[in-house]
């Protein structure tokens, strides 16, 4: 007796090992990707370190524009780990047998994203070390005053719930156990209404200052799901169709599909969502237009963000006419990871270009500003982006050894030999 | 702002401070010094930062952990400046709502108020931070023309020019307004052409920074003045995205401070020296006003523009403004509730 539950609290850490050691193998290519990915860690630990003992002074922002990319692609990152709902919903919502076996990787898309973004805020923070501050019982939590605080619950809520998630269904699998559905089915329930909601709290950070009028708007959230639908969708298309060129796994046609009309939707709320802010703003024409007329043709000869802006409205509106044709969404080896790439690039740099350095002028006091990222701040941005794409490669790549049945327990693959 | 030129700024501080100081504070240091020596000095000076590190938010502290920190701030500044640094910790006075009124008839944006508020409050020189910015704005209008009397769009249009202008001059107007700068450099002022505005905290009674604030480091003292524990600001820039006059500075770097520039007469909530990657903004010269003094840019104005007191006295000076002169407020949309008044003669 003694003696099986001392092995019974040796399997998690088996698993772990298991787990890990599957997922490091590979081919030339695999060793290739990590290593690609390493070179910006390496570059990475020392312009962090150039930022973490020099200050924010060391990143393009400025009391003009007091947002940096860090949080640029923070909002980027909700985005993806939002819409990796998209494949729990299909799976457990409408029961859809082709995409049952993939849930669990759409989970470890946004708990990695969710890391991705978490690593963002803390390269934001003016006093990382002091990040104890906000937790609640140790610092003082100003809730529910402030949307900072609905955030710090709402995102560390998502991680707790998808890394649990994960972790149990992929360990089960492992020992060959059936899940208990009881304490599995609620959980993805409450992760599938969680996703939206760290999606719409961080769209109230924005629109919650009402001297920024690019922000204050209630459309923002509508604009960030749909760029949810959008840019996550593609960036699961491709990762989709990677996993089904360099894996055994199984992925069915109608699940790309699946996806692809979904971008299609998207990016007409998209547009909609777009249009409708437009006009709301430039038919009156007030000061709060002042920042949207700012990118669309420039003050006073300052003019840096407008072809950022004219390029992002039109790499919204071309990919949405180019979809709608079922020719190519079916173009599975070319066009359709082309053009997913595409949205899924054009909304990371809508974020920064459009969404939030432009909507910094007029300040508050009229002030025209232009940012201008530094090299430590890309590449800080880079590490944290390749951090969190090892992250992803190696979770992904050990849970597809658990679920295509090559990570197992020994003591499950005895069994199944007798 | 090099490293070296700080270590230089610090080096001619302290060659400064040894000159003027007395005997027995000579002694003391040396004292001091002596036993250092013994005991590591960077030990204690590193279970100093330690303890300052752990500290908890100033309003929450005891009596005695605020002594504690209040020593181990005045012992840090003085040893970085190189002069007797104090850092009060004076209460809020009773029945007190402080107030400010700013004539903006007289003011000649000459920006003394800005110099003066950057030396008694101890701001980075480089970089250079200030909390009080002077718009300057176009006097008058002078580019009406009587030639674009009838210049206006649409002029026509393809669905049927009916000779009636529907459009207004919207693109092309007549005359300008509302362009403001705060860049200026005249040769003297105040200049023929130009009118001023000061601006800098407007100590709002519903504040959107405090709101903001997800760790509470920024509140409203009872006195009515929003301040900063500096100590436990976290840096996330929400107060400063709420803000909708700009009052807030961010010390994106470290902080330069030449010592011979340093104040050394300082609040905790008011104008100790700041450090890297917290927000700070004014704070009607805490230090000053909780002694009964004015704040720095009332004594610096040369026009007597600024005036400043308690609201709840019906005696004093602001009071008898919001009586009897025009007064108005920045940004009423807002419904911040500010208690910085303008007013003109």
């Amino acid at each position: 007796m003694k003696k099986q539950i001392a092995s019974a609290s040796q399997k998690p850490i088996a698993f772990a090992r298991d787990f890990f050691s599957y997922a490091i193998k590979g081919g030339n290519l695999y060793y290739g990707w990590l290593l690609f990915l390493s070179f910006f860690v390496v570059v990475g630990l020392y312009t962090s370190y150039v930022q973490m003992t020099k200050g924010l002074i060391v990143t393009g922002a400025t009391d003009q524009i007091i947002w940096e990319l860090f949080i640029s692609n923070f909002i980027f990152t909700a985005h993806i780990a939002a819409a990796a709902v998209l494949v729990v919903i299909p799976a457990y919502i409408y029961k859809r047998e082709d995409m049952k076996h993939l849930a669990v990787l759409g989970e470890i898309i946004a708990l990695t994203f969710v890391i991705i973004g978490l690593n963002f805020i803390f390269f934001h923070m003016g006093r990382p070390d002091r990040f104890w501050h906000a937790i609640p019982g140790l610092g003082i939590f100003n809730f529910p005053s402030s949307m900072l605080t609905y955030d710090i619950i709402v995102l560390n809520t998502y991680l707790g719930i998808n890394l649990v998630a994960v972790s149990y269904l992929l360990y089960k699998r492992y020992l060959g156990q059936p899940i208990n559905t009881k304490f599995y089915t609620p959980l993805i329930y409450v992760a599938v209404a969680w996703g939206p909601l760290i999606h719409i709290v961080t769209a109230f950070i924005l629109s919650s200052n009402a001297g920024i009028s690019a922000w204050h708007t209630a459309v923002l959230p509508f604009a960030f799901l749909s760029m949810a639908g959008a840019s996550g969708s593609a960036l699961i298309i491709i990762f989709f169709l990677l996993i089904r060129k360099f894996s055994k796994m199984d992925i069915a046609d109608s699940v790309i599909d699946f996806f692809s009309q979904v971008i299609v939707w998207s990016l007409g709320i998209i547009i909609l969502v777009f249009a409708s802010e437009f006009f709301t703003e430039l038919y009156p024409g007030t000061h709060h237009a002042a920042s949207l007329e700012y990118m669309i043709h420039g003050h006073h000869g300052l003019n840096a963000y407008v072809p950022w802006f004219w390029w992002t409205m039109a790499l919204i509106v071309i990919p949405f006419i180019l979809l709608l044709s079922s020719k190519v969404r079916k173009s599975y080896n070319f066009l359709l990871p082309l053009i997913s790439l595409v949205v899924f690039l054009i909304i990371l740099i809508e974020k920064p270009a459009v969404l939030v350095f432009p909507s910094f002028s007029p300040t508050p006091l009229g002030e025209y500003a232009v940012y201008h990222p530094t090299l430590i701040e890309i590449f800080n941005v880079l590490f944290i982006w390749a951090s969190g794409f090892i992250i992803l490669t190696l979770l992904t790549k050990g849970a597809i050894g658990v679920l295509t049945g090559e990570v197992q327990d020994s003591q499950t693959v005895e069994g199944d030999a007798k | 702002m090099s490293e070296d030129k700080r270590k230089k700024d610090i080096a001619e501080g302290q060659d400064d401070g040894k000159a003027k100081e007395s005997r027995r504070d000579f002694l003391k240091k040396l004292g001091v010094a002596t036993a250092a020596t013994t005991v590591a000095p960077a030990a204690t000076a590193k279970a100093g930062s330690i303890a300052e590190a752990l500290q908890t938010h100033f309003r929450l502290m005891s009596d005695d952990e605020k002594k504690n920190a209040i020593a181990r701030l005045e012992k840090r500044y003085t040893e970085q400046f190189s002069k007797q640094v104090t850092v009060a910790d004076t209460p809020a006075p009773e029945g007190v709502l402080f107030g400010y009124a700013l004539n903006i008839s007289k003011c000649i944006g000459c920006r003394r108020c800005v110099e003066a508020c950057v030396r008694e409050n101890n701001q980075s020189r480089d970089p250079a931070i200030q909390w009080i910015r002077v718009l300057r704005m176009e006097r008058g209008n002078n580019t009406f023309e009587l030639k674009e009397l009838n210049e206006g769009s649409p002029s026509s249009n393809p669905l049927g020019d009916y000779g009636i202008q529907s459009g207004g001059h919207a693109d092309k107007h007549v005359g300008l307004s509302g362009s403001t700068e705060h860049y200026y450099e005249p040769e003297q002022v105040p200049e023929d052409d130009a009118i001023y505005f000061p601006v800098q905290c407007q100590q709002c009674e519903d504040p959107a920074c405090v709101k903001a604030c997800p760790v509470r480091a920024t509140f409203r003292d009872p006195n009515g003045i929003v301040v900063i524990d500096y100590n436990w600001c976290i840096g996330c820039r929400m107060c400063q995205l709420a803000c909708p006059y700009w009052a807030r500075r961010f010390n994106w770097g470290e902080p330069v401070l030449p010592n011979e520039d340093m104040n050394p007469k300082t609040h905790y909530l008011g104008n100790r020296p700041r450090m890297r990657g917290v927000m700070e903004k004014c704070t009607f010269c805490l230090q000053r006003v909780r002694d009964g003094r004015y704040p720095a840019c009332v004594e610096a104005c040369p026009v007597g523009a600024r005036k400043f007191g308690n609201l709840l006295d019906p005696k004093s000076e602001v009071r008898k403004i919001l009586a009897t002169k025009k007064v108005f407020r920045f940004k009423e949309e807002f419904n911040t509730d500010p208690k910085f008044f303008y007013y003109m003669d």
